[in-house]
């Protein structure tokens, strides 16, 4: 909402358009009113530097078709030469000159700058270059009497002024209007406010148009007929407001429709009387039928839309959104029916939304305009239209027809002064909290220690005691609340489950891996792509296709930015991402999780193991490496998932070659993939302390003979189960293949470290855990090849 | 005698003075004091000088001249073990820029950062982190947020629907993507009571193409606070300590009135930076009362505040990123440099 300083002050005293600090301290008031100021931009007056110059003589030169020479006179006698590229001036026209060194709004600076070797000095200008309207379509002409050399604003009249430009919120329709944000500035400066109180002498004989409200979709219609109307310019004041705040004047019967609707926020139409005589009918529309709008655009509509039709039932308007072009004011209309109705909120958003269709009566019927604004409307159109129309007459006889979805006028609520004091902190009595609120037309009786407060029409948003309190916030003053910080029970901490996270990606950025984020929101095929199965959601309005599901696996997002770093020759690049997916449940909210992944470019399995393996002994959670079953879209040979118990809680190997391929990926890629629920969800009790050893250690190295399709850990495990609590270091330190070893089998050399926490180690210990572990490892074919106690 | 031991002394002092190495030193020292050694030959002589006196003055000088030997050879040994173990880290010498090493160190998201540090901020002001699906029910997305069916306020916030077929209409499963994290207020307040101090930071989705400024998928965290006795000035007294304790002792705040269907009174929160210029950081309000209800907390008995602001903005502001979608590029050129 844009509004003119000048307009305000018809309200109010509320500050002087020269004085720059009280424009500052109102743009700072209407801030603490919630009437947020995105911009605030002088208006009027003239660009310093362009002055009123009389048109000497105008000349073609041959050889520049599209500029004209021409020499001004600019009031001090001396001729000075400028080209021009516009045609509309000739000898005698007064124009405005930009002189050399003149800034335009536009924030170019007029220099002297030649073609074909003839310099110009300086620049006639359009109305749209000096910022007065949009018109560039050429010089503007000023009067041919003005004086010469003065600043073109004098010449004009051209008062300064300054437009406030305004972000509303939504609960703030009574600030649609500018006599709405006088109020509210009034009341907060508690200076007096000067509400419009519109009069005319006397009305005309009865003239009557029927009207009949045939939906809820129109909640009041209200048909007034004036006659006397001479169609024709308006006032240059009015004329220069409309477009300060961004309308364009079109006629006196059009711009004073508009004057009252930003005067006073009532949208309203006034129709060519002679079309609509027959009677208004207000009712929804027919599936498919057509109507075309003041904008020339051919709408068709559907039964959701409120259609203002005449008596013959011809559609003739948009209800509470646009009039229709065949009954538009024309040169020739005399007498108009001027139509003042109340639309509901929600039936306007819905048809201006279907129709991609916002008018400024649109916008403010979907915010909520005041139902109880008809009579002043009227009023006040007739008394603005009356300066141009000296025989204008409003005739007796409004109709006004309303229908079940007229809204209750006479809301009120209780305010208690206590609840006030619980909700704000202040300690304000009955009588502080009335007269905060009288002003803004709460008008409040005080019972006791509570109010009944009667709420204003113009703000329908309000229906409750919480948004009584809101206004008495805002009327008192946010910053006057005081500010202390509560004297809370509870102790700020985060949960074991987000501890354990944070340590997560300590280990991971500590083993070199970066964070990554791609967009959960992914290409339908992506999954199939990588490999992964399952079945997924899909966004149901998406704005692109490559963005229309939801991801089940975070593979893809990784193997992607792989890809996009190989195009930029960043190679072996390590990443990892700690997101949700979001596998269907069937039906109803999706089994939403967190996981984790780790990818691994340039890089092999057992990397992705050892990342793993970090991960197990910082965040102490265990997992057998099961390649009887490898995931989908991994290296078929080389990964296996991680199983905890019966759960699988992860996978970890390599990207299948085939899914690389797919990537456009060159390198191997190791990866590894957790559920965070499993793994973080669990809470470990901290480790419990071992005395360390005082007695001395010995190590054993054994050297087994195992088939290559039995996993080296289950030599492992059976090696740990024979040494039992004797074992305190176990490291496979040599596999080989080779002569010496049959083919199909290998050579798995450990090294056990052996120390017993309370006695030195005997000959027999050592024996007694060689014996154990080869029969164990004898169990599943394994030979033992050799064993040496050191 | 006498002589004899001047002479063998000086001969042992020499000996070590010359010895060039510790093994020669070592080979000195055998021979003199050894028992073949010259002063090893003396003493064992001295038993047979017979004057008591004589051998008494003999005896106190060839100690003197035992100690002399055993210092010296003392004092060259410790010269020369120290000049061997110059000559070895001499000879050790390496160029230590003749090893540049790739930097191993793995890099945070730059949100995850301004995440943990906002985490940090509202833990030191006594709050706990509450965490929430990313698919919601428009239940607890608007429902429950005093926005019901038909509410205008649902337009602005250009939501992403969710469904299991893609021929299903918007809305028809009541899924979505969360517009914003206050889904996880209400989750909150029906799955514990109050008192409730609580801060939830979370990934959240608006249909909005990208630019420059604006991301389709970005971060949000949220306050909640539902206690006896909370107003409004605990609201702004929260707001400025975490004012001071995120942005600095230099940093101020203020309320000024707004709109949200989900707060009431609502208002913006702008920073006021060191130089006197403010930022627009996000929204608050006291919970509106029908929040409360929906969250089964009674709003006569209790009262409470919510805060809200973008985490992506923060990481933005802390290190001039101009573009936004560079962050959620996965591009390490971008990564490595935080």
């Amino acid at each position: 909402m844009r509004v003119l300083l000048s307009w305000l002050n018809e309200f109010g005293p509320f500050a002087n358009p020269h004085d720059a600090a009280a424009i500052d301290a109102l743009a700072a008031d209407l801030t603490a009113l919630g009437l947020a100021v995105e911009d605030v931009v002088a208006v009027g007056g003239s660009v310093a530097g362009v002055v009123s110059a009389r048109v000497i003589r105008v000349e073609q030169h041959p050889d520049a078709a599209k500029v004209r020479r021409v020499w001004v006179d600019a009031g001090d006698g001396a001729e000075r030469h400028v080209w021009c590229g516009a045609s509309n001036m000739g000898a005698g026209d007064v124009v405005p000159l930009a002189t050399l060194g003149t800034t335009m709004p536009n924030g170019m600076t007029i220099e002297r700058r030649g073609i074909l070797g003839i310099d110009s000095e300086g620049m006639l200008c359009s109305a749209a270059e000096l910022g007065i309207n949009d018109d560039h379509s050429g010089i503007l002409l000023l009067p041919a009497d003005s004086a010469l050399g003065v600043p073109y604003g004098e010449v004009l009249g051209l008062d300064h002024d300054v437009v406030f430009d305004l972000d509303l919120t939504r609960n703030r329709p009574d600030c649609w209007s500018v006599e709405g944000i006088a109020r509210d500035l009034a009341a907060w400066r508690k200076v007096p406010f000067a509400a419009r109180a519109p009069m005319i002498a006397e009305r005309g004989v009865a003239r009557t148009i029927p009207v009949e409200v045939l939906t809820d979709g129109c909640g009041r219609f209200t048909a007034t007929v004036m006659s006397g109307v001479v169609v024709g310019a308006s006032p240059e004041w009015m004329i220069r407001r409309l477009e300060a705040v961004g309308m364009r004047s079109i006629n006196n019967v059009v711009d004073v429709s508009n004057y009252v609707m930003l005067d006073i926020g009532q949208p309203n139409h006034a129709y060519d009387f002679d079309k609509v005589a027959n009677g208004f009918r207000i009712r929804n529309a027919r599936e498919g039928e057509v109507l075309v709008t003041l904008d020339e655009a051919e709408r068709t509509c559907s039964p959701d839309d409120v259609l203002i039709c005449d008596g013959a039932d011809v559609p003739v308007g948009l209800g509470g959104v646009m009039g229709g072009l065949d009954s538009e004011i024309a040169a020739s209309t005399t007498t108009v029916a001027l139509e003042v109705a109340w639309f509901p909120a929600i039936g306007v958003m819905r048809t201006a939304t279907r129709h991609g269709l916002r008018s400024e009566a649109s916008a403010r019927y979907e915010r909520g305009v005041d139902p109880t604004l008809a009579e002043r409307a009227v009023l006040r159109f007739a008394e603005l239209l009356s300066i141009t129309c000296p025989d204008l007459v409003v005739h007796e006889g409004t109709t006004d027809e309303r229908s079940a979805g007229m809204p209750p006028v006479d809301r009120s609520t209780s305010l208690r002064a206590s609840e006030v004091t619980r909700i704000l902190g202040i300690e304000l009595s009955a009588t502080e909290i009335r007269q905060l609120l009288d002003p803004i037309g709460f008008s409040a009786a005080e019972n006791g220690d509570s109010l009944s407060v009667t709420l204003p029409n113009w703000r329908p948003d309000s229906t409750t005691e919480i948004d009584v309190i809101e206004e008495v916030a805002r009327h008192y003053g946010y910053d006057r609340l005081g500010r202390s910080v509560p004297k809370s029970t509870v102790h700020g901490h985060l949960t074991p489950l987000q501890l354990r996270r944070r340590l997560l990606r300590n280990v991971l950025v500590g083993l070199g891996l970066s964070e990554a984020m791609p967009n959960p929101i992914v290409a339908p095929d992506v999954m199939q792509r990588a490999g992964v199965e399952g079945a997924q959601l899909r966004i149901l309005n998406p704005l692109v296709a490559e963005e229309s599901a939801l991801r089940i696996s975070l593979r893809p997002g990784l193997l992607s930015a792989i890809s996009n770093n190989e195009h930029h020759r960043r190679f072996g690049v390590s990443l990892f991402e700690i997101g949700h997916v979001y596998p269907p449940s069937g039906d109803g909210l999706p089994n939403e999780f967190e996981a984790l992944c780790v990818v691994l470019a340039g890089r092999e399995a057992p990397d992705a193991l050892a990342i793993w393996r970090e991960i197990a002994e910082a965040l102490d959670v265990g997992a057998m490496v099961d390649q009887s079953s490898v995931p989908s879209g991994l290296h078929l040979t080389r990964s296996g998932v991680l199983r905890a118990g019966r759960d699988v809680i992860g996978a970890v190997g390599e990207i299948a070659p085939e899914v690389l391929d797919e990537f456009d990926v060159t390198e191997r890629v190791a990866v590894l993939e957790l559920r965070l629920d499993s793994v973080l969800g669990v809470v470990k009790a901290p480790p419990t302390y071992r005395p360390v050893s005082k007695y001395p250690s010995s190590d054993l190295d054994l050297a087994f003979v195992v088939a290559d399709d039995v996993a080296a850990d289950r030599v492992e495990r059976a090696i740990r189960q024979g040494a039992a609590t004797l074992l305190v270091g176990l490291e496979l330190f040599d596999v080989y293949r080779g002569s010496g070893v049959s083919d199909g089998q290998r050579s798995l050399a450990w090294r056990l470290r052996l120390q017993a926490p309370d006695r030195n180690l005997t000959d027999a210990d050592v024996a007694e855990v060689r014996m154990r572990v080869e029969d164990a490892v004898a169990k599943f074919g394994g030979e033992l090849r050799s064993s040496t106690a050191r | 005698m006498i002589d004899d031991i001047t002479q063998a002394t000086e001969e042992a002092l020499k000996a070590i003075q010359t010895a060039s190495d510790l093994a020669e030193l070592d080979r000195a020292a055998a021979e003199m004091l050894g028992k073949r050694g010259a002063l090893g030959v003396l003493k064992s002589s001295l038993s047979k000088v017979a004057d008591i006196d004589e051998r008494k003055n003999l005896g106190r000088a060839l100690n003197d001249a035992m100690s002399a030997v055993n210092e010296a050879l003392a004092t060259h040994r410790a010269n020369l073990v120290t000049e061997e173990r110059l000559r070895r880290v001499e000879a050790e010498r390496l160029d230590l820029t003749e090893f540049p090493s790739a930097p191993s160190r793995g890099h945070l998201h730059l949100v995850t950062q301004a995440w943990q540090h906002l985490e940090d901020v509202f833990v030191g002001l006594g709050f706990t982190v509450a965490e929430g699906p990313e698919v919601e029910t428009d239940w607890y997305n608007f429902e429950a947020l005093n926005m019901g069916e038909g509410h205008p306020a649902r337009g602005e916030f250009d939501t992403l629907f969710v469904g299991h077929d893609a021929a299903e209409k918007p809305g028809d499963s009541g899924l979505l993507l969360r517009t914003h994290t206050s889904p996880v207020q209400i989750r909150t307040m029906l799955e514990s009571e109050p008192p409730i101090y609580i801060v939830a930071p979370g990934r959240v989705f608006r249909r909005d193409t990208p630019d420059a400024t604006h991301m389709p998928v970005f971060h949000q965290i949220e306050g909640l606070v539902v206690d006896r006795g909370i107003t409004m000035a605990h609201l702004a007294g929260t707001i400025e300590a975490f004012t001071h304790a995120f942005f600095g002792p230099g940093f101020t705040s203020r309320l000024r009135p707004s709109y949200f269907p989900f707060t009431e009174p609502s208002a913006e929160f702008d920073i006021r930076r060191p130089d006197g210029s403010w930022l627009e950081l996000g929204g608050c309000g006291m919970v509106h009362p029908e929040v409360l209800r929906a969250g089964g907390v009674d709003p006569e008995e209790w009262s409470g505040f919510a805060f809200g602001f973008g985490i992506d903005r923060m990481a933005v502001m802390r290190h001039s990123v101009s573009d936004i979608r560079d962050m959620y590029s996965n591009d390490i050129r971008f990564i490595e440099q935080f």
